[in-house]
């Protein structure tokens, strides 16, 4: 084309356009100029194919050759380069595929508990106690359990930001000890404040105090979302010192519970359990068993497991107190008994408590007022008990926290914070409302936080510093008798976190590793020797650090008067699962159904049914009619919306909210959740307060792994009391019939009388046994057998479709009381069920594709591979145990991390397929081939379950059968044992044994 | 003639030759304009508008799972199982029809049963899809078949009832589908040899498989026709045992019972002629097929609709009777809940659709009144489906635990499935109406050729026909 031809001549242009007729349009000048090039750009079909380069035959190949090429390019990453370098020589430690145990300590609530972690190939996977440690003794509870997923959760922070951007740590760090050194050199007139949760480790404590007197004015707070305030206030009241009280179930023979729940909060309580336990062990035809009275407000495990219980308001709790502690002779104040609670109690209470003077125990609630806490030190103190002792404070600094986050929230709104240091907690979240935390904060002109999860808090912070888990970073605790350990990290940090010892100790002084802060620490205090720190660090435990005991005598005192309890009561408890909120982004927790409610994944206002009928709520919803009303909770002003759910045994006239609900920035799992209890809660009103109203908004659907709550007058749970099982051993409905079982001869339920054995059961035979006697309904099993065998999270949707995952669940059932027909206050059962092994499965003959199978050991094999998902095993189940992957729940392909957390030993099961327990068959193997190894026999007790290990009331017992000796063996022998629906002749290798309760005959007379 | 014969009753009715009823029956395929217009589109097009909504619904299963269902657990079976025994239930009137009322002589049967083997072999195909669908993982479902240890090492396991229904649909349908297929073989030569365009005359002509009409196709034919027909005879009391058994070896209160098998081939038949009555109703009346499918035929079907059903609500006070007298806990428990639980609407309404609206039928008047008997039929074919919704969900929802019970509701995808496959079902009746000879002719012809005396071939009516049947 030559250049000439290109060029238009615009007088020619004008005038063909002059000599147009009509509407003509042209496309563009070309068309007017009409040039021959033009024309042919016209006729031509493509005529943009020029910038195709004209290819022959092998360039095209060549050039699409170079397109495969590059498409395959685009899918790669551009990523640092590494060096994978194998090992010369394997180290001596570390067998490919073998797992590894380090001890650690897990920080709940401040306190430690000592862990054993396992480690396979450099990640952790699984927690269970150290059974060195005084606050395990091997077990574990189910919030320690889940503690894995938080590890593995992608929605941890994982940067430091400022501003919402994304900054370093050497900015920060810069940032803040220049902001230390001008407030030491008095450049900042404003006052320099550290927030913390509560404290009890050592090293911390040491650096924390280490920054305080560096930098003078400096003022260090804390604050619990679930104090234990009111014991620190108590010890003040009843000791003028603050003392820690620590409880030796083991020495008493009654315990007498004031609103208490030690089976599953404050510290130590894992310990509780398994001392309260092996009191309540019944072996033989002897019950010898200790006795439990429960007082109890919001119902909960250990009013479900008393011999004798009683409700009341939470505020009328002090009265009874009172009442008990004027007949046995101390004036403390003068109080009317609740309605609810009869005379005939206190009696009954008092007589046993002055039977047994020097072994009860009288326990406080930790959510009960400072009053009930000091009327309980005197009893105890009156009584003698020597169950109970007192121990120097185990946390750092006990404070009164409500105190403490008050006056910072008043300094900061007063503008004398100039820079506040936020370690942990969530206070935006969690303060008392009417401090309004979060709007203080807006006038602090520096606010660094330090968290696991840019939350509610970091949002209105300036700076956000990412802390390690526990799990990454050293560190170190002290247990509830005040034995320290140290916290053993296991690996790297996943993303760029840091412990709050390695922040503060690098205020004051230049960066050191956690590790250098501890050992220096204990260097001076205990650990001088390498031996010994390797001693402390391989035993989880500190030797000699326990808490010194101190003379705590009691100063008299007298409790005011209670008030009468004003209309509508709100209580105001941490979640049974997710605490106070800050594992709101646990998902393993928030499936796990609450123990007595069964509900999963939100909170609820639990109500009597009585109160509910006067408030013209619907009662006893079922599962004919899945809906339940949304009611709206009002307290001064604020209010939450959350579902209304019947709790029978619930005092009339309050209504319980779980806290740790209602989350915003917890994470993707967590937000959104329920209601936000904190709302309501004031300085004052941390556990209840009273004057609410509650009005009915809606309705909604709950996520309930149990719809129905009574036995229909099955045979399922067996009990009696002690007087019943001196009676009858069986406990059976029907002695005679069930005479034979238990005593190792199995009934003969064949319809043919003399039909040959099927199997010859030789060789190892695996059995479980279940003391129902001893299960308190924590579903610690559910969460370690969550974490053991990779189950998935399904959602609310899903579960309230019936289709939760969990291999072990916890029944419960209400069953009447004494003299209570409407079920007002009824008895509570809790019976574990997993997959019963049974010798004649009635899931197997019914697969068509053989995918579920015996093994010559007995168990009942689930072939993942093999199952075409017809379900038909789950229908002909008459435990059914057995779940259902409809759909892909276990595929976690697009979030790496998630999938570092699955057990190896376990397959992760796809969509389609049937799973449930396996009695750990991996834990089995294990042993197994350790057998054949060596060629020594296995123990018994060689094979630990995971629901068994981290039992902490040691209900569960598995072991082989066959071994006369084992303790599987003596306990099938009991004649508590017993199958379930054991009528059905599916003769199940998981048996239980009946319940054997111990209430006050007296009572029972009446 | 012999003595007393039900040939006296009128099975054709009005004046006719042999070649009228080829008209009649094979105009209808050759000749499109005798198709009735509208009253072939419309219910064709809602058949195809459902039939996508299957596509969609078996779609989305595939690449979800089986949770966009309501199933769960405890209620591990629901829609697709409760479907799939209703459309093999539905199939069993043809195969009734076909060959026992063919073993029995009962020459009734010559105009409905081209029809009624139509619908079973539909209704297997739909009935079929569940079992295959509701796996958790159908791509492996051929794991049921007994492919053996050479390619897959290993054999289905004999003992569950639902490898016995892979053997039992699987056989039902192949019988079912060569019976039909050869019954039609001269037909196609008929409709061949009629046939004016070439497209019809070549499709016949390769279907008829080269059926001259010999005396010795005849004969062949008929023995053919006998072996198979004793094939099938078995097969309507096996079919529905094997799948009633599919329940009855589960250990579940409500599937465990005796009584299941005869009770399910009962419920079958009664579901069966039904279904058959609902079509059988307009379609005579669109395609002026009256003279063919008489009324006689009508009431007859009638009455064993009433039989069938009399057996069937004996089954259901059985059922009650032994919960209470086995004095079982779990047994009378179930009985209870299906009767006042909550579901007690499903279990009432069954039982007024399937033991109490079918009593009208004792009323000769009714028995004749195709409107009314129409309405009949629908209940009962509601009926049939709530009497497998009361057994599959009643009995799971609240088995041993009370903990784990639960309730059970289908969800959109449950019903699309459902309305999908009668969709699919439509589609196919109609389609078969429109493109293959909806009666069989030379049965017909048969019959009155036997109506009027067995005249030599040299009556012109015979001889017609004759012409017909052979060019």
């Amino acid at each position: 084309m030559d250049s000439d031809s290109k060029r238009n001549d615009l007088a020619a242009l004008q005038a063909k356009l002059a000599r147009a007729k009509g509407r003509d349009l042209w496309r563009g000048l070309e068309e007017i100029s009409d040039t021959p090039e033009f024309q042919r750009w016209v006729d031509d079909e493509f005529p943009y194919r020029a910038t195709i380069p004209q290819v022959d035959r092998r360039g095209f190949l060549k050039f699409m050759g170079a397109s495969m090429l590059l498409a395959g390019l685009s899918g790669c990453r551009y990523l640092p380069k590494e060096y994978i370098v194998p090992h010369v020589t394997n180290p001596e430690d570390r067998v490919t595929g073998q797992s590894v145990y380090y001890a650690s300590t897990v920080v709940l609530g401040g306190y430690g508990t000592g862990v054993l972690v396992r480690s396979y190939e450099g990640r952790p996977l699984k927690i269970e106690g150290n059974p060195g440690h005084p606050s395990s003794l091997g077990s574990t509870d189910a919030t320690i359990q889940a503690l894995m997923h938080t590890m593995y959760d992608p929605d941890r922070s994982k940067n430091v930001t400022h501003g919402g951007e994304i900054a370093t740590w050497d900015a920060a760090l810069t940032m803040l000890r220049d902001r230390v050194a001008k407030h030491k050199s008095g450049e900042l007139k404003g006052d320099l404040r550290l927030l913390t949760e509560t404290v009890t480790s050592p090293t911390l404590a040491f650096h924390i105090r280490k920054l305080l007197a560096h930098c003078p004015g400096a003022v260090w707070h804390q604050y619990d979302a679930v104090s234990r305030d009111a014991a620190f206030r108590a010890s003040a009241t009843a000791f003028h010192s603050p003392a820690e009280t620590v409880y030796d179930f083991t020495k008493a023979d009654i315990v007498f519970s004031l609103d208490a729940d030690f089976f599953s909060e404050g510290p130590g309580h894992v310990r509780y359990t398994r001392d309260f336990m092996a009191r309540r062990k019944v072996e033989g035809d002897a019950a010898n068993v200790n006795r439990l009275y429960a007082v109890e407000s919001t119902p909960n495990l250990v009013g479900a497991f008393a011999d004798v219980k009683v409700r009341c308001k939470a505020s009328e709790v002090v009265s009874v107190a009172l009442a008990v502690a004027s007949r046995l002779g101390l004036n403390l104040g003068s109080a009317n008994l609740p309605a609810t609670v009869s005379p005939k109690f206190v009696d009954a209470v008092v007589a046993d408590l002055q039977k047994n003077r020097g072994r009860a125990i009288v326990i406080p609630g930790e959510h009960q007022s400072e009053d009930v806490h000091a009327i309980a030190h005197a009893i105890n103190a009156a009584l003698g008990n020597i169950a109970v002792s007192y121990l120097a404070p185990v946390a750092a600094e006990w404070t009164d926290t409500e105190t403490s986050v008050k006056s910072l929230a008043m300094d900061m709104a007063s503008g004398r914070v100039e820079t506040l240091l936020i370690l942990g907690g969530n206070p935006v979240y969690n303060a008392p409302a009417d401090l309004a935390f979060g709007e203080a904060l807006a006038k602090v002109p520096v606010k660094v936080r330090m968290g696991l999860y840019e939350d509610e808090t970091s949002a209105l912070c300036d700076w956000h510093l990412p802390e390690a888990y526990w799990l990454e970073a050293w560190g170190d605790a002290r247990a509830h008798d005040g034995t320290a350990s140290i916290v053993q990290p296991l690996i790297e940090p996943l993303y760029e976190g840091k412990s709050h010892l390695e922040v503060v100790a690098g205020l004051t002084d230049k960066p050191h590793t956690g590790l250098e802060l501890l050992k220096e620490y204990w260097k001076g205090n205990g650990l001088g020797s390498d031996a010994a720190w390797n001693k402390a660090l391989h035993d989880g435990v500190i030797p000699n650090s326990t808490s010194p005991e101190v003379a705590a005598t009691i100063v008299p005192f007298s409790v005011a008067a209670p008030q009468a309890p004003a209309s509508i009561e709100v209580i105001f408890r941490p979640d049974p699962t997710i605490g106070d909120g800050s594992l709101a982004n646990n998902g393993w927790l928030q499936e796990l159904p609450k123990p007595l409610t069964k509900t999963t994944w939100e909170n609820c206002a639990y109500l009597s049914p009585k109160t509910a009928e006067a408030l013209n709520l619907n009662v006893w919803r079922d599962a004919d009619n899945p809906k339940h009303d949304v009611v709206e909770v009002k307290l001064h002003g604020a209010s939450v919306k959350v579902a209304a759910m019947i709790q029978p045994g619930h005092p009339d006239d309050s209504v319980t909210l779980h806290l740790g609900y209602g989350r915003t920035k917890a994470g993707k799992i967590g937000n959104g959740l329920g209601g936000d209890a904190y709302a309501l809660r004031k300085v004052g009103g941390a556990n209840w307060s009273g004057g609410a109203t509650i009005e009915r908004v809606g309705s909604t659907t709950l996520g309930n792994t149990q719809y129905h709550h009574s036995m229909e007058g099955r045979d399922l749970i067996r009990y009696g009391t002690v007087a019943q099982f001196a009676e009858n051993p069986t406990l059976s409905p029907e002695p005679e019939q069930h005479a034979e079982e238990g005593e190792g001869k199995e009934p003969n339920l064949n319809l043919y009388k003399n039909a040959a054995k099927e199997h010859e059961w030789d060789g190892h035979q695996w059995a479980m046994a279940i003391d129902l006697n001893l299960c308190i309904g924590c579903n610690a099993c559910t969460a370690a057998c969550n974490a053991e065998n990779n189950i998935p999270v399904v959602g609310k949707d899903q579960v309230s479709n019936g289709r939760e995952m969990h291999w072990i669940r916890v029944d419960r059932y209400y069953g009447p009381r004494e003299g209570d027909q409407n079920l007002e206050d009824p008895v509570t059962h809790f019976q574990p069920v997993t997959c019963m092994h049974c010798e004649y499965a009635p899931c197997e003959p019914v697969c068509p594709v053989a995918a579920t199978v015996h093994s010559r050991e007995g168990l009942n094999q689930m072939v993942y591979n093999r199952c075409v998902g017809t379900r038909y095993c789950s229908n002909n189940c008459p435990y059914k145990v057995r779940r259902f992957n409809w759909f892909n729940f276990a595929n976690h392909h697009d979030v790496p991390v998630i999938k570092l957390r699955n057990n190896p030993d376990v397959t992760v099961r796809g969509r389609g397929v049937m799973e449930k327990c396996t009695y750990c068959v991996q834990r089995i193997n294990v042993a197994r081939i350790a057998e054949k190894k060596s060629g020594v026999p296995m123990k018994d007790g060689a094979i630990v379950t995971a629901c068994q290990q981290a039992c902490p009331a040691q209900a569960i017992v598995f072991g082989d059968k066959n071994d006369p000796g084992s303790a599987i063996s003596r306990l099938r022998a009991e004649k508590r044992n017993y199958s379930l629906l054991g009528e059905l002749n599916t003769a199940p290798r998981t048996t239980y044994l009946a319940k054997v309760k111990n209430p006050n005959p007296e009572l029972e007379k009446a | 003639m012999a003595p007393k014969n039900p040939l006296e009753e009128t099975f054709i009715e009005g004046e006719q030759s042999y070649a009228s009823l080829d008209r009649a029956i094979g105009d209808i395929v050759l000749d499109q304009k005798r198709q009735p217009g509208l009253k072939w589109w419309v219910p064709f097009a809602i058949g195809f508008t459902l039939l996508q909504v299957m596509m969609l619904a078996l779609t989305v299963l595939v690449f979800t799972g089986t949770g966009i269902w309501g199933i769960n657990n405890p209620v591990g079976w629901g829609f697709a199982i409760i479907n799939f025994v209703w459309w093999i239930g539905i199939g069993h009137a043809g195969t009734l029809i076909s060959a026992i009322l063919l073993l029995f002589r009962q020459q009734w049967r010559n105009s409905i049963n081209r029809f009624a083997e139509a619908m079973t072999i539909f209704a297997v195909m739909c009935a079929g899809i569940f079992p295959l669908m509701h796996t958790g993982r159908p791509w492996v479902a051929y794991w049921l078949m007994p492919i053996g240890p050479d390619t897959l090492r290993m054999w289905p396991q004999f003992r569950s009832p639902l490898v016995w229904d892979v053997f039992a649909v699987s056989t039902y349908f192949t019988v079912s589908a060569l019976f039909w297929f050869i019954g039609m073989i001269p037909d196609f030569a008929t409709l061949r040899d009629r046939a004016t365009k070439v497209f019809p005359k070549v499709a016949f002509g390769i279907v008829s498989m080269g059926w001259r009409g010999a005396s010795r196709h005849w004969h062949r034919y008929e023995q053919a026709y006998l072996i198979l027909a004793g094939l099938s005879t078995p097969l309507v009391l096996s079919v529905h045992s094997i799948v009633s058994l599919d329940f009855a070896v589960s250990l579940i209160p409500g599937w465990h019972a005796t009584i299941f098998p005869p009770y399910f081939v009962a419920g079958a038949v009664y579901a069966g002629f039904a279904m058959v009555l609902t079509f059988a109703i307009p379609v005579r009346k669109w395609y002026a097929l009256e003279h063919v499918i008489t009324m006689k035929h009508i009431e007859w079907m009638a009455k064993i609709m009433l039989a069938t059903g009399l057996f069937v609500f004996y089954g259901y006070l059985t059922e009650v009777f032994f919960a209470f007298y086995s004095g079982v806990e779990w047994e009378r428990f179930m009985m209870m809940n299906r009767m006042t639980g909550p579901y007690w609407w499903a279990y009432w309404t069954l039982i007024f659709c399937n033991g109490l609206v079918p009593q009208i039928l004792w009323s000769k008047k009714i028995r004749q009144n195709t409107a009314i008997l129409f309405v009949v039929c629908m209940f009962v074919s509601i009926g049939m489906w709530l009497e497998r919704f009361v057994i599959v969900v009643t009995s799971l929802h609240r088995d041993f635990l009370p903990s784990s019970w639960g309730m059970y509701f289908g969800t959109v995808w449950d019903w699309g499935l459902y309305l999908g496959t009668i969709g699919f079902f439509t589609f196919l009746m109609f389609l078969f109406m429109r493109f293959l000879p909806m009666i069989n002719i030379f049965e017909v012809k048969e019959l009155f050729s036997r109506m009027i005396g067995a005249k030599p071939a040299s009556s012109p009516a015979v001889a017609k026909a004759e012409v017909g049947a052979h060019e």
